[in-house]
């Protein structure tokens, strides 16, 4: 690699609002871990996400299409952006564009576009829908449930699962019921809102941890990094945060990346029990909104994901701190109409 | 027909309009119908210019233009 | 001087969450003839709106599903499913090519005797079947597939009145993880019904027990769904060989896989999403072949499927009556086809393609139907390019369903086109006119006269 050419990363995600893309966080931490050499490309789907205007975060932005256009339109708008800016790296950010680009892989390493995503069957397995049959497979914890259909089912959801349920919505949502005519009502709002089914979940209390994870494709955790939230916003995203030492966390992470040969960054959302077990709640396939975290805590996940992409063989960090706060603030960006006519007007900024 | 006297209006086919902070964009016919209103050239002459310069019938032509003064309208861009 | 390229003037407004355009162009290439004949042609010679089959798409899909499954089975038969399109030209290019008929009713049972099906080749479905009807299908020793119970008794009562022996297979039912079940159809497995059927049959005497049949959806999105229902029939299979001495023949394993048509509410494009059939014969034919059948009596596999061989050689061609803008601003847009001859509009998000060049401008636009009627709309939203009157369009996708559930309401149902594989155009079904619409009609006499002055 030519030492003087800066290595040109595109990163998608850069919605860093209140409930935020992972993007901003992500790009922070390629900075610290690869200096000024570094040329960062934003991918966006909307005209306001923060990111397209911070220009010392992002050097440049290009709009692409939404996931719902398509392989074909991502892909030529890809190769438009790639003639431009010759990429050598994309980190996706967001669960609903994964399935694209984790099928755009191979087209996109032809390009001469490196990725670091899980398989499609890695992608698939941890779905909401069929995360209990993953847990099972695997010797996970995973609360019970089912995939219903029809409001009848909710009782015998309620047989086998007790009160309280939680009732999901197959992509987002979620709400405890207490009674049936709770579980009911819960069960026509998501429905309406999400479609079918209907994912009926066993309620687990506890303390709610979530730990960032990097798997190198061969069954290796490169990166664990356990955090609990210390203060969330009402939509229950973290505020504030704190990194935990805790070995049944590690070695729960472990497993699960043995497993399932766990390939780039994901996030699981863990319930602790009262007694100490650990059930996974969720799995999102991708880096948190707080990965900054990873890289002040001493493993920069972000910046060996980028390295492994490249080619790059690691070995597992050993060590982090614990006991590292991330305290998220907003901040009020100033900008011009011209820039807002720009990106929305001709899709670059 | 006046556009508002503060709109501003930029050959890409941006168009701003600093009273109520839309923005939009214009497709090229629009941006040039946009610039010779502001220049104050009456519809007549406007429509005169369009038809000698483009493919178009009047009849086509004249239905676009209600359509697209529906359209200012509904933006908010025209002087009442 | 040469004039330049009009387009209508059109703004848009900037709103953080409008679909961006970015990237998204290649959706809107003008499609301007099929298999060779321009869509301007058409129109002119058959009228607008006009379906358009392609007999080379018929052709090489089925061919490709053939293959897709004989690769990897060495017995496997395919039935066409009459409902899906049951023109008579469309169903003997499929009888050419080698299929036999599926059929969920008398009527599509004469079609198919009509067209020169053999008997012996017709699978005889449906939760309705007449004395008539079942009396025709056991001369005709046609595979007649009992749905429910009282359709048994009274197949028992009519074998009274016959000397052939019927050969039947009953449909079954059953949860392959895939929701709702479709239990209404045939005998459920998981409670016994199925197996209590089969015990029936072979307790009578008076059948012959041929085959299993089941078709646990439509539109399925998981191949795995079918290696279950593959497991669930097998074990049938062999409890009839092991208890009832019953050699099974056949599992048919129905139809229900998708096209490429986007159903609507989804997210992703369904070209991108769903499984192909090359996916659907693995998980099949590995299932059966993983079952434990010993290689001599490996069962034929029947194949029922309709829309995945026949939605993408059916086009519909159309113009644009009217534009209009309503009154929050969206732009709406008249065609002269709607709910009335598309039906699965209902639940399809069409691919509509402009038939002539465009210019790159795009506008979300309604589209909606020529019926003075409000439920008739193609497209709650669509990114079109600026259409005008009399401006043509090709709706991909359509060969499926439409040309069965069409209705004749408000307006009559138009020409349908086949285009054979040297490029010729062929009239396989013509438009209604009024006589043909009101030759069942009848008057009576005190209401032959009007006297409206």
């Amino acid at each position: 690699m030519d030492s003087t050419k800066p290595l040109v990363i595109a990163v998608t995600g850069l919605n860093a609002i209140d409930s935020p893309g992972p993007g901003v966080a992500v790009i922070r931490a390629l900075r610290d871990g690869f200096g000024s050499n570094i040329r960062i490309i934003g991918l966006s789907y909307e005209t306001l996400e923060p990111g397209i205007y911070l220009h010392d975060v992002v050097d440049k932005t290009y709009q692409i299409p939404y996931p719902s256009a398509g392989i074909d339109a991502l892909s030529s708008r890809l190769q438009y952006i790639h003639a431009k800016e010759n990429l050598q790296l994309l980190i996706p950010n967001f669960d609903a564009e994964l399935y694209n680009f984790i099928k755009l892989g191979p087209t996109l390493k032809n390009m001469g576009i490196s990725t670091f995503l899980p398989t499609m069957e890695q992608f698939e397995a941890r779905d909401k829908i069929n995360l209990y049959q993953f847990g099972q497979k695997h010797g996970l914890s995973v609360p019970e449930d089912r995939a219903i259909y029809s409001v009848h089912d909710l009782y015998t959801c309620a047989e086998k699962l007790g009160y309280p349920l939680v009732v999901k919505g197959k992509f987002y949502d979620a709400i405890v019921a207490y009674t049936m005519e709770q579980a009911q009502k819960a069960f026509h709002k998501l429905s309406a809102k999400w479609g079918f089914p209907i994912i009926v979940q066993q309620f687990i209390s506890g303390t709610e941890i979530n730990v960032a994870v990097l798997g190198d494709g061969n069954g290796n955790a490169i990166s664990i990094i356990p955090m609990r939230k210390l203060y969330i916003t009402d939509k229950g995203k973290a505020w504030a945060g704190i990194t935990l030492e805790d070995d049944t966390l590690i070695e729960l992470a472990k497993t699960f990346v043995a497993a399932t040969k766990w390939k780039g960054g994901c996030e699981l959302e863990i319930m602790r029990t009262a007694t100490g077990q650990p059930f996974i709640m969720e799995i999102n396939p991708r880096f948190p909104a707080w990965i900054y975290l990873t890289a002040a805590s001493g493993q920069n996940q972000p910046a060996a994901l980028a390295k492994m992409a490249l080619g790059e063989t690691l070995e597992p960090f050993t060590t982090y701190t614990s006991g590292k706060i991330f305290i998220r603030y907003a901040w009020d960006h100033i900008t011009d109409i011209s820039e807002f006519q720009q990106i929305s007007g001709l899709g670059e900024l | 027909m006046n556009l508002k006297k503060n709109i501003a209006t930029s050959e890409a086919g941006f168009i701003f309009n600093p009273s109520t902070g839309d923005s939009f964009s214009a497709n090229p016919m629009a941006a040039e119908i946009l610039m010779h209103i502001k220049q104050g050239i009456s519809i007549e002459a406007i429509k005169k210019i369009v038809l000698e310069k483009y493919d178009v019938d009047a009849s086509q032509l004249d239905r676009d233009w209600d359509d697209f003064t529906i359209q200012l309208k509904e933006g908010n861009l025209l002087e009442n | 001087m040469q004039k330049l390229r009009y387009e209508k003037p059109f703004i848009q407004k900037m709103n953080a969450g409008l679909m961006n355009k970015f990237g998204t162009r290649t959706e809107y290439e003008p499609v301007k003839q099929i298999d060779g004949v321009s869509v301007k042609s058409m129109i002119e010679k058959y009228g607008s709106p006009v379906f358009v089959i392609s007999e080379q798409t018929i052709r090489r899909t089925y061919q490709n599903s053939v293959k897709a499954f004989k690769t990897r089975y060495p017995k496997v038969q395919f039935a066409w499913s009459y409902k899906t399109n049951y023109i008579n030209a469309v169903c003997n290019i499929f009888h050419q090519e080698g299929s036999w008929a599926e059929v969920v009713s008398g009527f599509e049972y004469m079609k198919a005797l009509g067209n020169g099906v053999p008997g012996n080749k017709i699978i005889f479905n449906g939760p309705e079947k007449t004395n008539e009807e079942i009396l025709l299908a056991i001369e005709n020793d046609s595979l007649i597939h009992i749905d429910h119970f009282d359709e048994l008794y009274q197949l028992m009562e009519l074998c009274d009145q016959t000397s052939k022996k019927p050969r039947v297979a009953i449909r079954v039912n059953m949860d392959t993880g895939i929701y709702p079940i479709w239990d209404r159809f045939g005998f459920n497995y998981e409670n016994g019904s199925a197996w209590n059927a089969l015990t029936k049959i072979a307790a009578s005497g008076k059948m012959t027990l041929t085959g299993l049949h089941c078709h646990i959806g439509t539109y399925m999105l998981s191949s795995n769904a079918y290696a279950i229902a593959v497991n669930k029939l097998s074990d049938l299979a062999f409890n009839c060989k092991s208890q009832l001495n019953v050699t099974i023949q056949y599992l048919d394993l129905g139809g229900g896989f998708p096209s490429a048509n986007t159903l609507r509410g989804a997210y992703l494009p369904a070209s991108d999403t769903n499984p192909t059939i090359d996916d659907f014969a693995e998980a099949i034919t590995s299932a059966v072949l993983n079952a434990g059948f010993k290689t001599d009596e490996l069962p034929l596999l029947i194949l029922e499927t309709g829309r995945a061989l026949i939605d993408d050689a059916g086009y519909l061609l159309g113009s644009v009556l009217a534009n209009k803008r309503l009154s929050d601003g969206r732009r709406a847009t008249i065609m002269d086809f709607g709910v009335n001859i598309l039906f699965t509009s209902f639940w399809y998000e069409h691919k509509i393609s402009p038939a002539q060049d465009f210019t790159h401008h795009t506008e979300d636009t309604v589209l909606y139907g020529p019926l003075c009627m409000n439920i008739d709309v193609v497209r709650e939203t669509i990114n079109l390019p600026l259409l005008n009157r009399g401006d043509q369009v090709v709706v991909h996708r359509v060969g499926a369903y439409n040309m069965t559930q069409w209705m004749q309401f408000i307006q009559m149902r138009p020409n349908v086109v086949l285009i054979d594989g040297n490029g010729q155009t062929h009239l396989i079904r013509e438009k209604e006119d009024i006589k043909y619409i009101e030759q069942l009609e009848k008057m009576p006499t005190h209401l032959s006269t009007i006297n409206l002055k």
